[in-house]
Parts: structure tokens; sequence; C-alpha cells
């Protein structure tokens, strides 16, 4: 199941007119919890608006005393409403009851999957297809109108900013990334000079850097058939892929994740192929 | 009893709930006028400074305003949560998470486009948590999401073509 079909569930903590008020400190223990566990909260005193409800289902959970906790429901029937008292209860065993709700609820589970993935700024890019070509992930996509648009999140490399580099108007952003202008911050004259920003990644590396890795890759097949020593190849291939981890800031084992050369050559092919069509679609029209 | 929906309005209904056996609450103090916060834990990474976090998120619930606070924005819009719907659709909206730039791209590519009329974003990576809570619980709204900015090279990379690898 894509990221996408799986519902979420929205924890509603509620403190207004039927319900005890928490004292600060409980509820700040109780929101951290419920946080670190990945949940959207919603803390209401009842007298004051908040965001209405959505297609989520909702767990609404107060003080409200033994045999006081109310029923809702939802007037436009589009989402399920549950209500549970957390009267004596403790974050952790609050944190607790919410993922057993979650889990009957089949809403998705958080946590098992690093939020990294590029986020294009649309006021900067220019659609020229250039984080299309090199993505080998899929990651890239383009809609009905030939936009350059992220279509598969899951599918990009953690911790590797890869394709920002290949941007040259400093147009993709990882939110998650350690320094700017990558992580969203402001994009000044100076970082649009920089070499590593404005410039093909292959000039950067001194070579392509896919090519650069099939040669070592062809190379290091041919030497450790004859030798059949899966430990120097290895070695062979991490020596070579430091270098590019280094000026790519490319994590190593992205790196040594990528596919045979072939099919990276067949992924590059694809990409490029879809990024011509695109382009040549947007000339078109 | 049912939840209010589309409108922004007290959730959950409370005229429809139990007389209360206790001491009624005090009043919940006002956020401001009228604006929401929302609060990023950016659960996933450690890029926002715990002690920040922490101080901000401690004091929004000393204060006893009403406010959404969310794990991790970015998830939420990896998987297009619908949330983030509500969140940008409805009225005035301060949001203490990180940068302008990343936090407009996030909801756009969710397709909850933030209104720049009405959001301000302030920054937990690089204001000290005294700065960002009186922007937060401030009455005043400073929207400050970027806006787009014609380039001169701008029509000549428009044409560039790609890089085969």
């Amino acid at each position: 199941m894509s990221l996408r079909d799986q519902p979420a569930l929205r924890v509603i903590l509620y403190e207004g007119p039927g319900a005890e008020t928490l004292e600060a400190g409980e509820r700040f223990s109780t929101m951290s919890a419920l946080l670190e566990r990945g949940y959207a909260v919603t803390r209401t005193g009842g007298e004051q608006a908040v965001a209405p409800a959505d297609r989520s289902s909702a767990l609404v959970l107060g003080r409200f005393g033994e045999g006081n906790t109310p029923e809702f429901s939802d007037q436009n029937h589009q989402s399920e409403i549950r209500t549970r008292d957390i009267a004596n209860l403790s974050a952790a065993q609050v944190a607790d009851l919410v993922e057993t709700a979650r889990t009957e609820l089949g809403a998705a589970r958080h946590g098992e999957w690093k939020p990294w993935f590029p986020v294009i700024d649309y006021d900067r890019c220019t659609n020229c297809m250039q984080c299309l070509s090199f993505c080998l992930f899929g990651v890239y996509g383009v809609d009905e109108e030939r936009k350059i648009q992220v279509q598969n999140q899951d599918n990009c490399k953690t911790n590797c900013p890869a394709c920002s580099r290949v941007c040259p108007e400093a147009a993709i952003m990882f939110p998650k990334y350690k320094a700017g202008p990558i992580n969203g911050d402001t994009v000044s004259d100076a970082d649009l000079q920089k070499e590593k920003m404005k410039v093909d990644i292959s000039a950067l590396l001194g070579g392509d850097v896919y090519d650069m890795l099939r040669l070592r890759s062809e190379k290091a097949r041919s030497r450790f058939g004859k030798e059949r020593d899966e430990n120097k190849a290895l070695t062979e291939r991490q020596k070579c892929l430091v270098k590019l981890a280094q000026a790519g800031d490319i994590p190593p084992e992205v790196l040594m994740s990528l596919p045979s050369p072939e099919e990276i050559a067949r992924r590059a092919e694809e990409a490029a192929a879809k990024a011509q069509a695109a382009l040549a679609w947007q000339k078109a029209n | 009893m049912s939840l209010p929906s589309p409108n922004s309005q007290p959730l959950p209904d409370a005229s429809a709930l139990p007389v209360p056996s206790f001491a009624p609450p005090p009043p919940p103090r006002s956020s401001g006028d009228g604006n929401r916060i929302l609060y990023c834990h950016c659960q996933y990474a450690q890029v926002v400074p715990r002690e920040v976090k922490e101080t901000v998120l401690r004091r929004l619930c000393q204060e006893g305003v009403a406010f959404e606070a969310v794990a991790d924005l970015c998830e939420m819009a990896a998987r297009h949560d619908p949330a983030l719907h509500r969140l940008a659709a409805d009225g005035a909206l301060k949001i203490a998470a990180c940068y302008p730039r990343a936090v407009k791209g996030l909801f756009h590519q969710a397709g909850a486009d933030l209104p720049a009329a009405s959001t301000e974003v302030i920054n937990m990576r690089v204001q000290p948590a005294e700065e960002v809570l009186s922007a937060l619980l401030g009455s005043e709204i400073k929207p400050n999401l970027p806006v787009k900015e014609s380039r001169p090279n701008e029509s000549a990379s428009r044409t560039s073509e790609p890089r085969t690898s």
C-alpha cells in the first residue's frame, strides 16, 4: 500500500465543558507522548474555533469521568469518531490507548519511514527536467500538463540530496537536510554561483557519475571474476564510491545499493526519454 | 451529538456534552485575533533544536490556547494527509516549523496551498524559543511566505535540454 492510500487518524485532546482540564504539565507530557508516536493532535478548550473535521477518523480524548464519556458522530457521515476517557491515565498509557484505536481503525502507522524526499520550489523551477533525467529511482514524473512533480516520495533514498545538486535553479529542497539552501533556506546569488549548485554533477565529479560507476564496476567484475574474491570487489567499489559520496554528499549506502550497470543504463535512458518527451510537448504547446 | 463540519466551529459541540460533575474549567485564553496555531514537532529528524521544540510546546500547553500539533509536516505532506487541507483552508494561520520556503513547498506538494496573505511561518531551526513564542502568541500576524520573483535568466533556463546520464 502506498503512503497516500493509508488513512490518517486525527486525535483531539478535548478540555472543554463536560471534561476536566488537564494540568499544564500533564497536557505537555500527553501531547509529547502522542507526537513522539507520530500522531497529529488538536488541543481544544471547546470555546475556540479549531479546524473543521476532514475525512479522517477522529479520536476524542478527554477526562470525562466514569459514565460520562459522550458519543459523537460526523454529521456528514464521512468519518468515524470515537471517544475515550483518559481520566487516571499516564501520558504513556494515553499513547498506548491511541495506538490501540489506530490499529482497530486501520489507520496509518507512523515512524516506519523517514520522510526524506524532494520538495520542489515552483517559484524557482523552470521545468528543465534535469531532476527527472538524473534520478534513477523514479521519484520524479510529470503531470498531465508535463509539469515536473514528485510522484513517488517513498522511492527516494534517505539522506541523499543528489538531485538537488543538479538543479540549476536551486529549486529542489530537502527540508530535513542540514544546510541551506537545500533545507529551504533563502537562495542567495552566491548560492547560484557555487559550482555545486549550478553545474552538472558530472563536471563536479570529473566525469559522469554513472559512467564512472559503470566503468569501475565492469573493471571490478572482470578482475574479481578471475580472482573470485567478493570481499576485494566490495573494497574496490567502496573506494570508488567514497569520492562520489564526498563530492555529491551522497550517502555511501545509497551508492552501494545502486542497481547493476545494465540496469542503471536502462533506467537512465528511460528517465531521459521521459524528460525529452515532456520538453518536446512543452515546445509544441 | 455531531461534529460540526465543514465550517470552523468548536469541536466537539460543547453545548451537547453532559453537565460536568466538577467545577467548570476557566475559559481558554485567546491565541490572538482568531489566528490559529500549528506546531510541527519535526519528529523524524534532529534538525530543529530539541530545547526549542520543547520550550515552545511546553509554553503552548501552559497558555491554555487551542492549537494543532503535528508530529512531522514532511510525513503528512508525503502521504497527502487531508488534515493539511483543513489547516490551509481556514483563515489566518501561524506555523511553528522550519523555513517558510520549505513549508510552502510541502503544503503545495500535498495539494493544499497555504494562503500567502494570512500565513506566517516561524522558523524553529534558527529562531530562539522566546522569539518563536512571541510571534505565535502575539495578536499580529506577519505573512511571510516567499513569493515568486522574476529572474533575468528564466526564459533561457526554461528551454535548456536535460542532461542524460
